[in-house]
């Protein structure tokens, strides 16, 4: 491991001034999960580490039924899913953020930094889409939005500029009769990375049948998480049902777009998306009746 | 005989003497080894699979400031193109030497090539990337039926095969060929009503261990090298340093750190040389730790295979020929486990004709080393996976067709010996009798499966010497690392003997310069041997306390009255009396605290080579559900019935077993070592190299039965090995009834799985 300077920015405008000055050689560090892997293995060589853990900002974590949730880019897993009120307001969240590494990687690692690290394969992203989250990001011109289906440009790129970081992220409150789900495919029960990964969400009408909103994000079968408003619109407007589940499925695999590497193959990850998205509708549609 | 008789210690649970400075973290394992003006080393390893290397310029590397030392094989003596015994078996001391840093060639991706020391280890790492190495990158294979074709790339000039023990003159990647005979194949085929053949393929796959492998060693001023390591023979690094190195073991001293698990990788040696040609050149300490990379990349697996076996039995079930033809991934260098695979896929059973045929290849991937009952998991999975297809098609229950099969004592194997008294038709009435087995498996995608195994286990030499304290305790020195609970089995024979409580007895693991030769904690040898070795050295303090009674009790009689002898004197249960005198009774203890007084310290001692190793059977039975849209398999319950002779101490034989069935479920459903088309593997981390985690598993069932081994005075027969054999076919066997589909290839991985399926 190669030395580097550690910077601890105390605000968004010192973290954004460092990170402007020093361009691709200074990254964001929050939980460190990803980037001190990366510097250890020489994987990436950086003169400052910003730490914007110390950034009040950052850290945010509140929720209320009317501005929904506001998620600090730093905010590490267990802090999000040991909230009572948040973990049971959005389980189809939780269904990721319970996942994402294992029990210790969770105590550190971000929402946020699995996002801004950009992996195709992200357990957290796809259901950050389908639960129709905005990126607050700030930098030398202020703070933007993006929307979290926008954020990713390929894989370990984003839209983040010069000098930009992700400050927050903000996910509106479930509306009446809303249900989410995440699942993800791997060969074991834990530790382990995407094969395929999915996460679907539903809004039905006031006859809890007829599908009003879906989104359905596929993670890990492109070289940025989908949003596939294929599948979508395979369900809304109609009642819902095991065919028109069957017919966003089968949708979904229809826009995957997978390589072969040592997780999957084509063909298996393009199976798998069609299994993910029904079993996720599934889910999506018992949380939705309040089932589960 | 043994099972008749009551012990006090032995089949009692207490706890292991390293346990609590294990568990608070105080254990010194390799990795803590410090000494004053240490340096770091790191290694620079080949990029490429197959490369002949034209030129390596370290001036670079030497020139950064905070480098101390480069090495490369130049720094090591030429070695001999010859066999030497080293303790794990007959090594190439010119294939050894040029494992640890390559010579002419590199031969896989990961191959040691040269070797800086510096301040510290990210100033090494650095340095180990400003050496220049000028490639020829040759074409590489991966696996043996690849290599073992015309005009496969070949690794080693002028290597030409061995077959039957005559050198033949063709070059080839194919450094042996043996065959096992016994009966008539071709006539037992004949009798058969029924013949099965099938073509199995077998991943590479690693032990795993936690720790990895490490060495800090210092080379003195008058040319003494001490080594520190965790390895699974002191000895054996000191035999096999002193040779790479080209000095006497008597100039190389092995001092065993704690070991964090072994299960046969840390029997070569690949840091240990590298770090005393550091310091001879430093005049320092240097310490060389490896990362999880290099283990996967750099030290021994456990060899893919591509295995054709044959079956035939009769409609009434008796099986009357087995052939077999093993091809085994050596690695870079010759020596895989091929010969064991044959020695054990037929040995549960009585087949009155059975033949073998092992292939030992190489391929550009690190040279394998034993893992766990080497060989004798990829042979069962062939053989075990047929005998589940003749119950099935025959119509019998598959455990009772072992039965119908099954070895006994006074039957010989295929590679030659008779089995002695065995265990292997008790684990199977055992597993028909269980609960489990007993127990309906109900809903749907779910499967039960059974699988036996066989493990020789094996003898060799350990030395142990116990000294009396004066307290009435004793210390116990001997010469064996403790991977699975062995300083307690150890002291517990002792304790056994001696008529002392456990805790009385006090273990300690030594190096070469602090006991007897002693091989490696390997074969499942270590309570059977080092545990011999301790009931005979307690025996012999016994020995000698007895004939120091008998002459002090004669001091003690009137003159004129018969002299007693030692014979007169008796030990039972911690006190020692005379059958001529009832009145005459000393404890051990007192006896202890008599040492000055009766002629000075006593010390027990024993060196052994036993001969009489007990085999060891296993029977598993498992359910599984297979996930009919991905392939997955879950394991729902898993029980392991195994013959372990006598549990010295059964929670620890308990703990073997689970770590056996454990690894051997890892084997058969995820682990593998993947590689992309350039012979570089893609999976060198415990990210992607799936072994099982615990919510991959139940809580493992063991059943033990005690089928006492005649060849050890308390009946152990070795236990840390066979449990790791059954698993992968149980598994397969399970899959199948689950899901109408038989496995040929580990790992059933889920893509491997959902493709049968949908075939």
């Amino acid at each position: 491991m190669q030395t580097f300077d550690y910077v601890a920015a105390q605000t968004v405008d010192e973290a954004v001034s460092l990170l402007a000055s020093k361009g691709d050689q200074a990254r964001v560090l929050a939980g460190g999960t990803d980037l001190i892997v990366q510097l250890r293995e020489g994987r990436r060589q950086l003169e400052t580490v910003v730490d914007v853990k110390k950034i009040p900002e950052a850290n945010v974590l509140s929720y209320d039924a009317q501005n929904g949730l506001h998620l600090g880019a730093a905010v590490p897993c267990h802090r999000i899913y040991n909230d009572p009120v948040i973990s049971k307001t959005y389980p189809g969240l939780m269904d990721a953020f319970t996942l994402i590494g294992g029990i210790q990687i969770q105590g550190r690692a971000s929402v946020g930094g699995n996002l801004c690290n950009s992996s195709p394969a992200a357990d957290s992203t796809p259901t950050l889409i389908a639960h129709r989250t905005m990126c607050v990001i700030a930098g030398p011109s202020g703070q933007r939005e993006v929307a979290a289906e926008q954020f990713c440009t390929a894989p370990g790129r984003n839209v983040l500029e010069n000098g930009e970081f992700l400050l927050s992220l903000r996910v509106p409150a479930p509306p009446k009769n809303f249900g989410a789900h995440y699942l993800r495919f791997i060969p074991r029960n834990e530790m382990d990375i995407a094969v395929v990964g999915v996460g679907s969400s539903l809004v039905l009408g006031d006859d809890n049948s007829t599908v009003t909103d879906a989104r359905i994000s596929l993670g890990a079968v492109a070289p940025t998480p989908l949003l596939a408003v294929e599948a979508a619109a395979a369900l809304v407007g109609k009642p819902i049902s095991d065919d028109t589940i069957a017919a966003a499925a089968s949708a979904a695999a229809g826009i995957a777009r997978p390589i072969d590497d040592m997780r999957g193959t084509i063909q298996q990850r393009i199976h798998l998306t069609g299994v993910l998205t029904r079993r996720t509708l599934q889910g999506a549609l018992s949380r939705a009746r309040g089932e589960s | 005989m043994a099972e008749a008789t009551a012990y006090q210690v032995i089949g009692t649970r207490p706890v292991r003497p390293d346990g609590a400075d294990k568990v608070t973290g105080r254990a010194i394992y390799g990795a803590d080894v410090r000494m004053a003006g240490m340096l770091h080393g790191k290694v620079l390893r080949s990029p490429h699979a197959h490369a002949r290397i034209k030129s390596i310029d370290t001036s670079k590397a030497e020139a950064l400031p905070g480098v101390k030392a480069v090495v490369t094989h130049k720094d090591l003596p030429e070695a001999p193109d010859k066999i030497a015994n080293l303790g794990e078996g007959a090594v190439n001391l010119k294939f050894l030497s040029n494992n640890v840093l390559a010579q002419e060639k590199a031969l896989y991706r990961g191959h040691a090539i040269a070797a800086v020391a510096a301040v510290n280890v990210h100033v090494a790492e650095e340095a180990v990337n400003l050496i220049e190495v000028e490639y020829d990158i040759l074409p590489s294979v991966l696996t043996a039926p690849e290599a073992m074709e015309d005009g496969a790339p070949i690794l080693h000039d002028g290597m030409t095969t061995t077959s039957l023990g005559e050198k033949t003159d063709r070059e080839s990647n194919v450094a042996s060929h043996y065959r096992f005979t016994l009966g008539d194949v071709a006539e037992g085929f004949k009798q058969a009503d029924l013949i099965i053949e099938r073509e199995f393929d077998t991943a590479t796959v690693h032990q795993g261990y936690i720790e990895p492998h490490n060495a800090t060693a210092m080379w003195n001023e008058e040319g003494h090298v001490t080594i520190w390591t965790s390895t699974q023979g002191a000895f054996v690094v000191q035999k096999q340093s002193s040779e790479v190195l080209g000095i006497p073991v008597s100039q190389v001293s092995v001092i065993p750190a704690e070991i964090g698990g072994g299960f046969g990788g840390k029997i070569p040696v690949y840091l240990e040389p590298v770090a005393a040609l550091l310091s001879r050149k430093t005049g320092q300490a240097v310490k060389l730790v490896m990362s999880r990379t290099e283990e996967f990349e750099s030290t021994g697996p456990t060899p893919g295979s591509r295995l054709n076996v044959k079956m035939g039995a009769t409609k009434d079930g008796r099986v009357v020929a087995a052939e077999a033809s093993l091809a085994f991934e050596a690695g870079a260098f010759p020596g895989s486990p091929v010969g064991p695979g044959g020695m054990c896929i037929f040995s549960p059973y009585s087949f009155p004709n059975m033949q073998v045929d092992g292939y030992d290849v190489v391929v550009n991937k690190p040279k394998t080393t034993a893992y766990r009952a080497p060989g004798a998991t990829n042979a069962a999975f062939a053989s075990e996976t047929i005998m589940d297809e003749f119950a099935e098609q025959l119509g019998i229950d598959p455990l009772q067709l072992r039965v119908m099969n099954g070895a006994k004592e006074g039957d010989r194997r295929v590679d030659g010996p008779t089995h002695p008294r065995i265990g292997f038709l008790e684990t199977v009435h055992a597993a028909l009798e269980h609960e489990h087995y007993n127990t309906p498996l109900e809903g749907p995608n779910r499967g039960r499966g059974v699988a036996s195994g066989f493990w020789f286990n094996v003898g060799l030499q350990s030395s142990v010497v116990i000294n009396v304290n004066s307290d009435g305790t004793v210390s116990l020195v001997e010469g064996s690392t403790d991977i699975g609970g062995t300083r307690a089995s150890i002291a517990m024979q002792a304790a056994e003997v001696l008529g002392i409580p456990y805790e009385s007895v006090r273990p300690t693991v030594a190096g070469t310069d602090g006991v007897g030769y002693t091989d490696v904690t390997g074969g499942s040898r270590t309570t059977f041997a080092t545990g011999y070795a301790a009931y005979e050295a307690a025996n012999d303090v016994v020995r000698q306390m007895k004939e120091r009674l008998a002459e002090r009790w004669n001091a003690e009689t009137e003159e004129g009255a018969t002299a007693l002898t030692a014979e007169d004197v008796t030990y039972s249960g911690g006190v020692f009396g005379c059958s001529k005198d009832a009145g005459k009774s000393v404890s051990f203890q007192e006896m202890a605290e008599l040492m000055p007084r009766t002629g000075g310290p006593i010390s027990g001692r024993a060196t052994v080579q036993p001969r009489g190793v007990g085999g060891a059977f296993a029977t598993h039975i498992v359910d599984v559900e297979v996930d009919p849209d991905t392939g997955k398999v879950s394991i729902l319950r898993y029980t392991a019935v195994q013959d372990v002779g006598k549990a010295i101490h059964p929670s620890y034989v308990e703990g073997q077993i689970q770590g056996g069935v454990t690894q051997g479920v890892g084997w058969a459903l995820n682990e593998a070592y993947l590689y992309r088309e350039d012979g570089n593997m893609s999976n060198a981390s415990f990210l992607d190299y799936r072994m099982p985690t615990c919510l991959d598993l139940p809580m493992i069932d063991t059943v033990l039965v005690e089928v006492p081994n005649p060849g050890h005075p308390f009946g152990v027969r070795g236990v840390g090995e066979v449990p790791i054999v059954p698993p992968p076919a149980a598994v397969a066997n399970a899959i199948y009834r689950a899901t109408g589909q038989r496995m040929t290839d580990l790992p059933m991985s889920p893509g491997y799985v959902l493709d049968k399926m949908q075939s």
